[in-house]
């Protein structure tokens, strides 16, 4: 038989539908309905993982999102996925699935020899061990660590699924789709409240697919499939399932991760999204997340062949297999009783339970006689025998009384008592609380408009799941304003005990012990042992966030599902302090690991950021510019011509510009129309210098400082009418400029009388500059008067230009004679080739934003941005000029201050190699004594740094401490190079009277 | 994520909105006025308390208008919301 551990009956698995999978290289059968973890449990496969640190063989410990052990990597190249719990991978035919913690396989793991290292691997080790020699570190402890440690492999390539994000606003939410839940949810629907029902699992149920409960009379599958039905039939009702709700925010936000369509196997559909990532704002939420079953502390715990009880109830009654043939039972509560008789009527041989209470509940107590299962009361596991696979148990009685006793086992089921689910409610900011009844933290004072039902808030039966569901349901929706709160009666369920649970930490040493007594686990994932909390306590990690910190305990993927209370009661136990008073820790989301694809929705590659292009962008890539990001924009670098570098295209094209004439698409700089009777006011207040005085049809250049005195941006606005301006703005600051704008106007002078409109996309501008400029704007505009008297430089024309209504500027960027010709954006591209055809004649050449920046620096032009950087006045870039000293603006004041009239600020300056060859590199140090022993004292540092066709040499700007006294110093950018000398000059190296600008 | 009662839209995520720090910061009506001191405090010093604190934020995303919020930085209730240029709740004016 190919799957010796699959019952002959039984589960809810498709036994005619078998799936074919590979694990570790080799490939097993399973069925419709299995997980991984069942299919391999199915087979025989024991060994699944290597624990982290020791590498230590590992099975599978649970049948849920609390796996800490059975992590798998699926999948293999781009689609691979690490870090996935093989409890929660649904079985699909030519599934691919191996060990991430082990090479070869788990099965043969060449790291194991760090078992014989485990010494040096005890809590905190990081900070011990690896400590000297210095730099080993880095080199060799850090890389070798990572690679023994390694959780997985990342995927090969990007992402080949796509995932989806949805909005959902619901009055109820309910999380869990168990007993409690599915009541919940029921209750609410039935008010006609929007309700959500999220459940993790593929089907409905929860922990009534795991036991053989009756509910009313009749099998639970039954119950569930009718509320199911009725849930089905709710016009507002919404069921997710394979849905699991990974994180409570604020204001009740909540992410539900639905899983949709396995990338592996053939039913995943092209175009359909592999996952949706939900965003619920919820009125009210009911967590009915259930419980975890907690493991118990003792040598070999971790063993393959010893897990939850519970689990194996799971796996016998919902998948039909069998977690082994012959089982010991250790527990601290009445759970396992039940547990003992699913798994005995399933076929598994249970010899005996070890109850480390004596007494138990009469009625189980008296059919665990009746099997024939031997009951050791008063006792607890002294260790686990076994190494690749348990095969069984040391008996001792807690009193110290008789021999030890051995028995030969291949199964060791834990019950240590249930865990409630707590980590929604915790992370909603709920406060937890410790319940020694249960020996467990339960939902304390709620933060946000939730309530838990069932196992959730601390309630482990059934009939008091049911109870706390349906009210549960009833009471959100009342509060979320549907029905009158009251609870639909609950339907009629067998009476059960309590759980009845003696909390029991660690195994004690028996007296007399060798103190040889192996590991016992706390944290699996993490692999940390009770003697790693002890010895943390020991060392002053006394609070629960220290000892976490320094142990690993609660660190791993799976968050310490199954360790944290016992790791806290370790603490508490180390500390002589209760539980309560060490309280728990934070949980935080996710409560299972998030695919990054799936935050990213469908926010990737193109559609990650939008790209802004000018009307005239395809006449630029016809022309084969090289583009050139600018905030959002794609703007024109360069156009090269034939085999032409980079380099020598902006060679050319600053030639052009200076020679004849050259034109720039600048329909990216911001626009903003400003209007209202306070316009100009305002505009004396945003800029340092006046614009109310500005006549109309002029322009004018302004900066504009933040409140502290730093250059913030920088532009010309033009006044149009008396009460209309247009301000530009630098191409990646028009929205800052905008919101900035808007902000003084509301918050500070919401009396003055202005609106601001983004007409940044409005417009297209086009560019034209350099000697020729004026005569081809005549070829162009026939009509309008272009004399130094009828159109001066700073001064902005409305007319016909190419047949099409204009508004052109006589401003200038490069130091040439330059007309901006604006247009309506639906013309630019009509226009631009105008421009191109008429110049021709001239010289014309289309240059891009590089050889705009060579020109303008050669004027010693600033860019926000290259010479300011948040901390620059413009005193300090010796634009006094610009400051007006008859009225105050936002960011005079600051210029007072002390800081800022400091003679030694770093101020700006242009810079010429003595080396006319060469170009210092943006960003490079500058120093006075290069040789000097370090520390050497920087003074300053390049801006902006280009090769100038013009002037036949590299040149620079600078900011220099007390710069603009240094005139003539030879200062020094010590590169990996060489050391480059430069001598310090006033900004500015071409038309230094800016002739060519008025003329 | 915050659930935030724009004063014209209603209430919206708070991924529509921007913070804008603490309100009520009147800017110095004579800055000249103000010694260095005094001027830095206006331009830095924040409150930054733990519990009940009062912020101007603005409907970035929507309609572009500022208001106050009074949000508790422990809880992030919400307490209230009211136009620019108006006294907190509770505080006449």
């Amino acid at each position: 038989m190919s799957q010796p551990f699959r019952g002959a009956s039984g589960g809810r698995i498709e036994r005619a539908r078998q799936l074919s999978f590979t694990f570790d290289g080799r490939r097993y059968q399973g069925h419709a309905g299995d997980t991984l973890a069942s299919a391999l449990m199915a087979n025989g496969v024991r060994i699944i993982a290597r624990s982290q640190k020791y590498h230590r063989p590992r099975g599978i410990l649970s049948a849920g999102a609390e796996e800490p052990n059975a992590v798998v990597q699926l999948g293999t190249g781009a689609g691979a996925e690490p870090n996935v719990r093989a409890t929660e991978i649904e079985l699909r035919d030519g599934l691919v699935a191996g060990s991430v913690n082990a090479w070869p396989s788990a099965a043969y793991d060449v790291g194991a020899v760090a078992g014989l290292l485990s010494p040096l691997l005890v809590a905190g080790f990081y900070y011990k061990t690896f400590m000297a020699p210095g730099g080993f570190w880095q080199s060799v402890y850090e890389p070798l660590i990572r690679r023994m440690a390694g959780l997985g492999r990342a995927p090969s390539g990007p992402d080949p699924d796509i995932y989806d994000h949805m909005h959902a606003h619901v009055d109820v939410l309910v999380a869990g789709g168990g007993p409690a839940g599915l009541a919940a949810a029921g209750a609410a629907a039935r008010t006609g409240a929007r309700v959500m029902l999220a459940d993790e699992q593929t089907e409905l149920g929860g922990s009534l697919l795991g036991g053989p409960r009756l509910i009313a009379g009749q099998p639970a599958p039954d119950w569930v499939a009718a509320m199911a039905g009725e849930l089905a039939g709710c016009a507002e009702a919404r069921i997710l399932t394979r849905a699991t709700v990974f994180g409570y925010y604020d204001h009740n936000w909540l992410g539900v991760l639905e899983r949709r369509a396995d990338r592996l196997g053939p039913s995943g559909t092209p175009g359909r999204s592999r996952e949706r990532l939900w965003h619920v704002r919820a009125k009210q939420v009911v967590l009915a997340t259930g419980a975890h079953e907690r493991p118990l502390i003792f040598p070999g715990n971790d063993r393959p062949g010893v897990m939850l009880a519970g689990a194996a109830a799971t796996y016998a009654h919902r998948y039909g297999v069998l977690a082994g043939r012959r089982a010991v039972i250790a527990t601290n509560n009445d759970s396992a009783y039940g547990a003992a008789l699913d798994l005995a009527a399933a076929g598994i041989q249970v010899l005996a339970i070890v109850d480390a209470r004596w007494e138990a509940a009469l009625k189980a107590h008296d059919t665990i006689q009746a099997l024939g299962i031997e009951r050791f009361a008063g006792a607890v596991i002294q260790g686990a025998l076994g190494r690749r696979s348990v095969r069984g148990v040391r008996i001792v009685k807690l009193d110290g009384r008789g021999d030890a006793k051995e028995i030969a086992c291949d199964l060791v089921l834990m019950s240590g008592g249930w865990s409630p689910a707590i980590h929604l409610f915790s992370q909603s900011g709920g406060r937890p609380a410790f319940d020694p009844g249960l020996g467990a933290f339960v939902p304390g004072v709620s933060h946000q408009a939730e309530r838990s039902a069932g196992a959730a808030g601390g309630t482990m039966t059934l009939a008091g799941a049911l109870g706390e569901g349906y009210a549960a349901g009833a009471k959100a929706a009342a509060d979320a304003g549907f029905g009158d709160g009251r609870a639909p009666e609950a339907p009629h369920v067998d009476a059960e005990a309590g759980l009845g649970v003696a909390p029991l930490w660690p195994v004690p040493e028996p007296a007399g012990g060798s103190g040889q007594r192996g590991k016992a686990f706390v944290d699996f994932q993490a692999d940390v042992t009770d003697a790693d909390v002890r010895l943390a306590a020991r060392e002053g990690f006394e609070a629960i966030e220290h000892m976490k910190r320094y142990t690993a305990a609660g660190l791993g993927t799976d968050q310490g599902k199954t360790g944290n209370v016992n790791a806290i009661a370790l603490l508490s136990a180390a500390l002589a302090k209760p539980i309560a008073a060490i309280g728990t820790t934070t949980f935080r989301p996710p409560y299972t690991p998030v695919a990054y694809g799936a935050m990213a929705g469908r926010n990737v590659g193109a559609l990650l950021d939008p790209a802004r292009v000018t009307p005239i962008h395809d006449w630029h890539a016809s022309e084969g510019a090289v583009f050139e990001d600018v905030g959002q924009w794609k703007r024109p670098w360069y156009f090269p011509q034939g085999h032409e570098d980079m380099a020598g295209a902006v060679r050319r094209e600053c030639l052009a510009v200076r020679n004849a004439v050259g034109v720039l698409d600048a329909s990216t700089l911001g626009k903003i129309d400003i209007q209202g009777p306070d316009a100009g006011r305002f505009l004396d207040r945003v800029y340092t210098n006046l614009f109310s005085n500005l006549s109309l049809g002029r322009c004018r250049y302004g900066l504009m400082l933040k409140e502290d005195g730093m250059v913030m941006d920088d532009g010309v606005t033009t006044r149009l009418g008396p009460d209309h301006f247009l301000m530009t703005t630098t191409t990646g600051n028009a929205a800052r400029v905008l919101d900035w704008l808007e902000e003084w106007l509301q918050t500070e002078w919401p009396e003055l009388e202005v609106y601001c409109t983004s007409v940044t996309e409005q417009w297209a501008t086009i560019t034209i500059a350099g000697p020729k400029a004026r005569d081809l704007l005549h070829d162009l505009a026939p009509d309008l008067a272009l004399g130094k008297a009828d159109f001066p430089f700073l001064a902005m024309r409305e007319a016909t230009v190419a047949g099409v209504p204009a508004r052109v500027f006589r401003v200038s960027f490069t130091g040439e004679m330059s007309y901006e010709i604006n247009v309506p954006a639906s013309h630019g591209r009509g226009v631009w080739e105008s421009v191109m055809a008429a110049g021709a004649a001239h010289g014309i050449a289309p240059f891009g934003t590089e050889t705009m920046h060579v020109l303008r620096a050669e004027k010693g032009f600033i860019v926000v941005g290259h010479e300011t950087d948040g901390t620059v006045t413009p005193l300090d870039l010796g634009m006094d000029w610009i400051v007006s000293k008859r009225k105050d603006f936002i960011g005079r004041r600051s210029l007072a201050r002390a800081d800022i009239i400091r003679p030694d600020r770093k101020q700006l300056v242009g810079l010429l190699p003595l080396d006319g060859q060469a170009v210092l590199p943006e960003g490079a140090q500058l120093v006075l004594e290069p040789r000097r022993a370090p520390p050497v004292p920087m003074i300053g540092h390049v801006t902006s740094s280009y090769w100038s066709a013009t002037l036949g040499r590299g040149f620079a700007l600078a900011l220099v401490a007390g710069g603009r006294t240094r005139a003539g110093t030879v200062v020094y950018a010590p590169l990996e190079s060489g050391i480059v000398a430069a001598t310090i000059t006033l900004p500015g190296f071409y038309d230094p009277d800016g002739h060519r600008l008025h003329d | 994520m915050l659930l935030i009662a724009c004063p014209w839209c209603g209430p919206r995520d708070e991924t529509e909105f921007r913070c804008g720090g603490e309100a009520h910061i009147a800017r110095p009506k004579d800055p000249d006025a103000l010694d260095d001191a005094a001027w830095a405090d206006y331009l830095f010093m924040r409150r930054n308390p733990k519990g009940r604190h009062r912020e101007r934020w603005v409907h970035a995303a929507g309609c572009r208008r500022w208001f106050n919020v009074e949000r508790d930085t422990v809880s992030h209730v919400i307490t209230a919301v009211y136009p620019m240029g108006k006294p907190p709740p509770g505080e006449g004016g």
